[in-house]
Order: C-alpha cells, then sequence, then structure tokens
C-alpha cells in the first residue's frame, strides 16, 4: 500500500448494558421463559401485548395479566429478502404485526414463512417457542411465528 | 445433570441484557494514518506547519491555528516531557490496565503538542510534572499500524525538564 494512502480498519463499540424490567414486563417475560404468552388488562377491559405498567391511552395502571396465544392474526407485514447479521433470522422472513388472541394490539415480531406468498394480512400464524433449555426471558425466546397449519 | 428451566427453579426475570453494539468501518486519514505506519515502524512521526512551524503529533493534516496543510513530516524521537498526568485509582467496567496507573500528558522532544500515554515502572506518588520519559516499544515483530505498539512511556533518567520549557503546553 503507498505511504500516502489512508488506513482502514473494523471497529467495533459495544456497551454491554443491562436494564431491569419492572413486575409487569418481567412477568411478560418470565411467561415467555416458561413458553406462554401474556398481556395485561387495560383500563377498557382491553388486552395489552406486550404489558405495559400503564395503560397508554388512560395513563392509568394495569391490571390482571392475561394469557393470549398462542396464535395470531397477522395484520401488517414486510418481507425480508437479505437478512443481515443482526436480525432474528438468518433465513428470508417477515417482520409483522401480530395481534394474538385474546389481545387487542398487535406485537411486533418475525413469520417464519417459506416466501412472500405464505405471509397475508390477516393470515393466521401461531407461535414456535425456542427449545425449554433455550430460553432465558427475552423476547427472541419467540423463535418466530409460522403460518398457522403451514409449512415453514 | 439437570437444567433448571422453570420459574420455581429460577425466580421471576427481573433484568434483560441489551447490549448496544455499533460495528464501523473507521479511517483513520491520510495524515494520521502516516503517524499509525510511524509506530508501525517505532517511531513517532509528526507533521510541521509550513506557516507558524509547529510539530503536530499525530497530525490531523492541517494545522489548526493557520488552517493550511501540513506537509511536512518530522521524525520525533523517542524521549518527552510530562507536562500534567492523572493517578487512576477508580476502577471502572472493561479497565486493561491494573490500578493505580498514570495517565499523562506527555510533550515529545521536538513537537509543540502533547498526547496522552500510560507510565509505568514508577511508583504513582512519584510522577510529577516535567518528569522526563522515554516510550517503550512492543517487541519489533508485534509492532502494528496502532498505539497498542507503545507499551508505555516510563522514566528516562534525565533531570527533571525546566517548567519554562513546557509551560505553553499546559
Amino acid at each position: 500500500m503507498p505511504e500516502s494512502e489512508a488506513l482502514h480498519a473494523s471497529h467495533v463499540l459495544e456497551f454491554p448494558y443491562s436494564r431491569s424490567v419492572g413486575p409487569v414486563i418481567g412477568a411478560f417475560l418470565t411467561g415467555l421463559r416458561d413458553g406462554k404468552l401474556s398481556g395485561v388488562r387495560g383500563a377498557g377491559g382491553s388486552v395489552i401485548v406486550p404489558p405495559t405498567e400503564y395503560d397508554p391511552a388512560t395513563g392509568d395502571d394495569t391490571g390482571e395479566l392475561v394469557e393470549v396465544g398462542p396464535g395470531g392474526v397477522v395484520e401488517s407485514w414486510a418481507w425480508v429478502s437479505n437478512p443481515l447479521p443482526k436480525h432474528p433470522l438468518a433465513t428470508p422472513f417477515a417482520w409483522a404485526l401480530i395481534r394474538l388472541d385474546g389481545a387487542d394490539t398487535a406485537m411486533l415480531h418475525v413469520v417464519d414463512a417459506g416466501g412472500p406468498d405464505q405471509v397475508a394480512t390477516g393470515g393466521r400464524v401461531t407461535v414456535r417457542f425456542r427449545p425449554a433449555g433455550d430460553r432465558i426471558g427475552a423476547m427472541a425466546d419467540i423463535e418466530a411465528f409460522i403460518p398457522e397449519g403451514g409449512a415453514a | 445433570m439437570s437444567a433448571r428451566t422453570t420459574t420455581e427453579e429460577l425466580g421471576p426475570v427481573t433484568t434483560l441484557a441489551t447490549p448496544i453494539r455499533l460495528d464501523f468501518e473507521f479511517t483513520p486519514g491520510v495524515a494520521q494514518s502516516r503517524f499509525l505506519r510511524g509506530l508501525e515502524k517505532g517511531k513517532f512521526v509528526g507533521q510541521r506547519c509550513p506557516t507558524c512551524g509547529k510539530v503536530y503529533v499525530p497530525s490531523r493534516g492541517s494545522c489548526p491555528t493557520d488552517g493550511v496543510p501540513t506537509t511536512e513530516d518530522v521524525d520525533l524521537g523517542n524521549v518527552g516531557t510530562v507536562t500534567t498526568y492523572c493517578v487512576v485509582n477508580v476502577p471502572f467496567a472493561g479497565q486493561s490496565i491494573e490500578i493505580p496507573y498514570i495517565c499523562a500528558q506527555v510533550l515529545l522532544d521536538g513537537a509543540n503538542i502533547s498526547f496522552m500515554g500510560l507510565i509505568q515502572e514508577i511508583p504513582t506518588d512519584e510522577i510529577r510534572m516535567g518528569m522526563r520519559v522515554e516510550a517503550v516499544w512492543v517487541e519489533p515483530e508485534e509492532l502494528t499500524p496502532s498505539l497498542a505498539s507503545v507499551r508505555y512511556f516510563r522514566p528516562s533518567g534525565e533531570p527533571d525538564a525546566d517548567y519554562e520549557t513546557y509551560k505553553d503546553y499546559l
């Protein structure tokens, strides 16, 4: 390399944060580790998933935890043809807003379908958890959603 | 061994790992690359301003006072003067040096700006302004275009520098 040329190098900046999750999200994550999906009852009786400590509409405390799913409906989605290393799946997948059965809000996650022709707005999907021993109490404990009765 | 997987065994989830990771492709630019290539050869290379004559190390490629490109490379020596310092006693995450240690601004002979260096081979209560220090480099086969090529500075054994010689660099 000529002396006049600029060097370059890859450089990684990483902050190893951890955060406390509080009683409500903590209960949701504990549920994920146990292989269960849960939401919380909001002020007007609606079920919020993932749960929040306060009702997003009124600011009131939310109530009891409610088990939801394991199936749900795709409300909206976008196909990812070329997954990046940081994505949850290594093969092409869909980001999707999924309204779980029993929930009144949609949750963002991924759908592991064979191709974009196997995902549809209004289509039904069901959860696929990681094996029990691999679950740590995090969103990634849900490996993906898959089309209900579908191939993937 | 049976893995603990149930909430009864593990207790509720209270924390979540949320690392933030940024992947950069970094370039130091042409001028600092010359400085880094100098480190790879075991020497400090600065650049002189053609207008004011000041020598910057590492050079950013232009004089911050005169705004003109610095084109003349200057090989600097291995010895310099501690202008100011800090003794680090506080442990922090990712710390790679045993505390307490000394972090000092070193004004290399022939340079008109100091840069930060680790001082070793001296008790921390003996460091002082004006102390003369010399760079200790890694083994020749371990030299890279990085400041990691400089292991640290240590006292050179020379008498302390007169305050007058570095008072403009504090």
